[in-house]
C-alpha cells in the first residue's frame, strides 16, 4: 500500500542528513581543490612567508598570522566589554534591559559590509589622525617595535577594533543567557550571607556558568576568524609579514575575497589551501564551543 | 578569609555597576554612530531617480541602484525557496522522528558547527560546485550559497520551536487515530507556526546582507537582473564593495553610501518588524 507516513519520515531523515553530508563535502571539496599546492609545497606551505604570483611560490604564514593577531585584538577588547554589558542586561530593570537587549541584537543584524564601509571612511581616518599618534607619541609606545610604523589608519589594529565591535553582540547574547541560567536559589543564598552584587557574580554566577561563557567566547572567536568584508576594507591587504600593529597585513578570509577573481592555476589552488586552513581552524573552534555549551546545557537539565 | 571593610566592598560594587552601565552605553553608542553615519551620508544622495534607475558603468555619474535592489531581492527569494523546505523537514526529523539518538546528536552537532563556518568558505564551495562546473557566474549560484548558510539556522530553530510544543498535544492527536505525519504537520507545526515564521524570517533577513559569498557567485553587473540563471547578477552588497573600494570617483562613493543606507534599512526594518509583529501577536493570544 502507498505509505505516505513512511515516505514523509524518510524524506525528513534524508534532509536532516544533508547537514552532515554538507559538512563532509566542504572538507572533501576544499581538499581536492587545493591538492596541487600540498603536492608542490607540502606542509611547508603553512610556514612559508613567500607569496609571489610571478615566481609561482606561495606560503600561508602572513595570512595566518594576520588572522590570529586581528582575532586576538578583537577578543581582548570585546571580551571584558561584553562580560560587563551582559552583567548589566541581566540585572537591569525589565523595560531598560529589554530595549538595550534589542539594541544589542540589532548591532548583530547590521550587515558586515556596512561595518566595513564605516571602518574605511570613518574609523580609519580617525585612527590615522588621533589614535595612532596618541598611542605612539603621547604614550611613548613608539620604542616598542609593535607600534612603530607610519600612521596610515589601516592595518591590524583598525581591523581588530572593527571585529571587536562586530563580535561583541554575539558574545554578549550568549553570556546573558548563561547568566540567566544560574539558579535563583544560589544567588539568593549569596545575597543572604551578605555578598554584594559583584561578589555574587564573581563567586557564584561566574563559577556556575564558566563553561557556557567559554562556549560564548569560542563562538565569538569563530566569528572573528572568518569575518571577511569588515576586515577586507581596512586591513590594507598586503601579503607580507606584519611588522607592527599599524602596518598593513591580510587575513585568510580577506585574501580569499581579494585575490580570487584574478587568480588561476597554482594561485587558485593556494587560495583553496588557505580556505582549507581556515575551515579546519573554525571547525576546531566551533567543536570546542559546542562542547562547552553542551556541558552547561546538560548541567541545567540535571537540576 | 581576608576581612575587608563594608565601605570598600560597597564602593567596589558601585564602581563595577557604573562600569557595566558604561560598557552597554558604549556598545549602543557605536551602533548609533554607525547608523547615524550611514543615514547622513546615504540620505544626501537618496532620490526617486536613485531608487528607480539601473546602475551605470564606472565613471558615469547619475546612476541608480534599482537593478541591484531587484537582484538582491531575487537572490534572497531564490535562497528562501531552496533552503526553507528541506531545512524545515530536517528540523522536523530532529524534533519528531529521530529514532537514533546518536545520529541526531551528530546531525545537531554538524548543524551547529555549520552555523559558525565563515561565509566566505561557503562562497568558495559554491564557486567550485556551480560556477566552475557550469562555466558562468549566476544569481542562482548566489541563491544556493545563501541557502547553505541559512539551512542549519532554520533547521535548529525549527527543532527548538517544535520541542516547545507540549507532548500531550501530540498524544491527543495520535489517540484520535491520526498518522504521525498528519499529527506533525496539522497539529504540531501549526501550533508552532509563529515561532517557525520568526526563525525563518530572521534567518532570511540576516542572510540578505551577506556579501562574501556573493563575490564568488553572483559577482556584479550593471544590467537589470534578467539573466538570473546564467549571468552575473546585480546585487546591493557587492555594489557597495565595488563602489567603496575600487572607485576613485567621489560620486560613486556617495552612491555606495546610498546603497548602504538601502541595505541597512531593508535588513534592520525586516529584523525589527519580525520581532515586533510576532511578539505582539504572541502576547495578544
Amino acid at each position: 500500500m502507498f505509505n505516505a507516513d513512511g515516505i514523509f519520515q524518510r524524506v525528513c531523515m534524508v534532509t536532516a542528513m544533508l547537514a552532515g553530508v554538507l559538512m563532509l563535502v566542504f572538507f572533501i571539496q576544499l581538499g581536492i581543490s587545493s591538492q596541487a599546492v600540498w603536492r608542490e609545497f607540502g606542509l611547508g606551505f603553512i610556514f612559508s612567508t613567500d607569496w609571489n604570483p610571478v615566481t609561482n611560490s606561495y606560503g600561508a604564514l602572513p595570512a595566518v598570522v594576520g588572522t590570529l593577531i586581528t582575532t586576538f585584538i578583537a577578543l581582548l577588547l570585546a571580551l571584558p566589554l561584553s562580560f560587563f554589558a551582559a552583567l548589566y542586561l541581566v540585572d537591569a530593570k525589565p523595560c531598560v534591559g529589554e530595549v538595550l537587549g534589542h539594541g544589542i541584537d540589532l548591532l548583530a543584524a547590521i550587515p558586515s559590509v556596512i561595518y566595513g564601509m564605516w571602518g574605511l571612511f570613518v574609523l580609519a581616518p580617525l585612527m590615522q589622525k588621533y589614535v595612532q599618534p596618541f598611542l605612539a607619541e603621547t604614550l611613548c609606545l613608539k620604542s616598542i617595535a609593535w607600534f612603530g610604523d607610519e600612521y596610515n589608519g589601516f592595518g591590524l589594529m583598525t581591523a581588530g577594533l572593527i571585529l571587536a565591535v562586530m563580535i561583541l553582540p554575539y558574545i554578549c547574547a550568549i553570556m546573558r543567557d548563561v547568566f540567566k541560567m544560574t539558579p535563583a536559589m544560589l544567588k539568593e543564598s549569596a545575597y543572604g550571607v551578605g555578598c554584594t552584587k559583584w561578589e555574587t557574580v564573581k563567586d557564584i554566577v561566574l563559577r556556575y556558568g564558566i563553561r557556557g561563557i567559554l562556549g560564548g567566547v569560542f563562538i565569538g572567536l569563530g566569528r572573528a576568524l572568518g569575518e571577511t568584508m569588515a576586515v577586507l576594507f581596512v586591513i590594507g591587504n598586503l601579503m607580507t609579514m606584519p611588522k607592527s600593529l599599524f602596518s598593513g597585513a591580510t587575513t585568510i578570509a580577506s585574501t580569499l575575497a581579494n585575490n580570487f577573481a584574478e587568480a588561476d592555476g597554482m594561485q587558485k589552488s593556494a587560495l583553496f589551501a588557505l580556505g582549507l586552513i581556515l575551515l579546519v581552524m573554525s571547525f576546531g573552534i566551533q567543536a570546542i564551543a559546542q562542547y562547552y555549551l553542551h556541558v552547561t546545557g546538560k548541567r541545567r537539565g540535571e537540576k | 578569609m581576608k576581612k575587608r571593610g563594608i565601605f570598600l566592598r560597597k564602593a567596589k560594587d558601585g564602581l563595577i555597576r557604573i562600569f557595566s552601565a558604561m560598557t552597554i552605553l558604549l556598545a549602543i553608542g557605536v551602533m548609533v554612530w554607525i547608523l547615524y553615519t550611514v543615514i547622513c551620508k546615504g540620505a544626501a544622495i537618496m532620490s526617486f531617480g536613485f531608487l528607480t534607475h539601473a546602475s551605470k558603468p564606472f565613471g558615469i555619474a547619475a546612476g541608480g541602484v534599482a537593478n541591484a535592489i531587484l537582484g538582491s531581492l531575487l537572490i534572497t527569494l531564490g535562497a528562501a525557496i531552496i533552503a526553507i523546505p528541506p531545512a524545515v523537514c530536517a528540523g522536523i526529523y530532529l524534533a519528531e522522528f529521530s529514532t537514533y539518538p546518536k545520529l541526531s546528536g551528530v546531525l545537531r552537532f554538524c548543524a551547529n558547527v555549520m552555523m559558525g563556518i565563515p561565509s566566505v568558505l561557503v562562497g568558495l564551495f559554491v564557486y567550485m560546485l556551480m560556477v566552475a562546473t557550469m562555466g558562468h557566474f549566476s544569481g542562482l549560484s548566489a541563491s544556493v550559497a545563501l541557502a547553505i548558510i541559512m539551512f542549519p539556522v532554520i533547521m535548529r530553530t525549527t527543532e527548538d520551536m517544535l520541542l516547545m510544543i507540549p507532548y500531550t498535544l501530540r498524544e491527543s492527536a495520535l489517540a484520535l487515530g491520526m498518522t504521525k505525519t498528519r499529527t506533525t504537520l496539522a497539529v504540531v507545526c501549526r501550533s508552532a507556526k509563529n515561532g517557525l515564521l520568526t526563525g525563518i524570517l530572521l534567518a532570511l533577513s540576516r542572510v540578505s546582507g551577506e556579501t562574501a559569498p556573493l563575490l564568488f557567485t553572483a559577482l556584479f553587473s550593471d544590467s537589470w537582473p534578467t539573466g538570473y540563471f546564467s549571468e552575473p547578477t546585480a546585487n546591493l552588497p557587492v555594489l557597495i564593495t565595488e563602489y567603496a573600494t575600487n572607485s576613485p570617483f567621489e560620486s560613486m562613493q556617495r552612491a555606495g553610501w546610498g546603497a548602504a543606507l538601502v541595505v541597512t534599512i531593508l535588513v534592520l526594518c525586516s529584523n525589527l518588524g519580525v520581532r515586533i509583529f510576532f511578539r505582539e501577536k504572541k502576547s495578544g493570544q
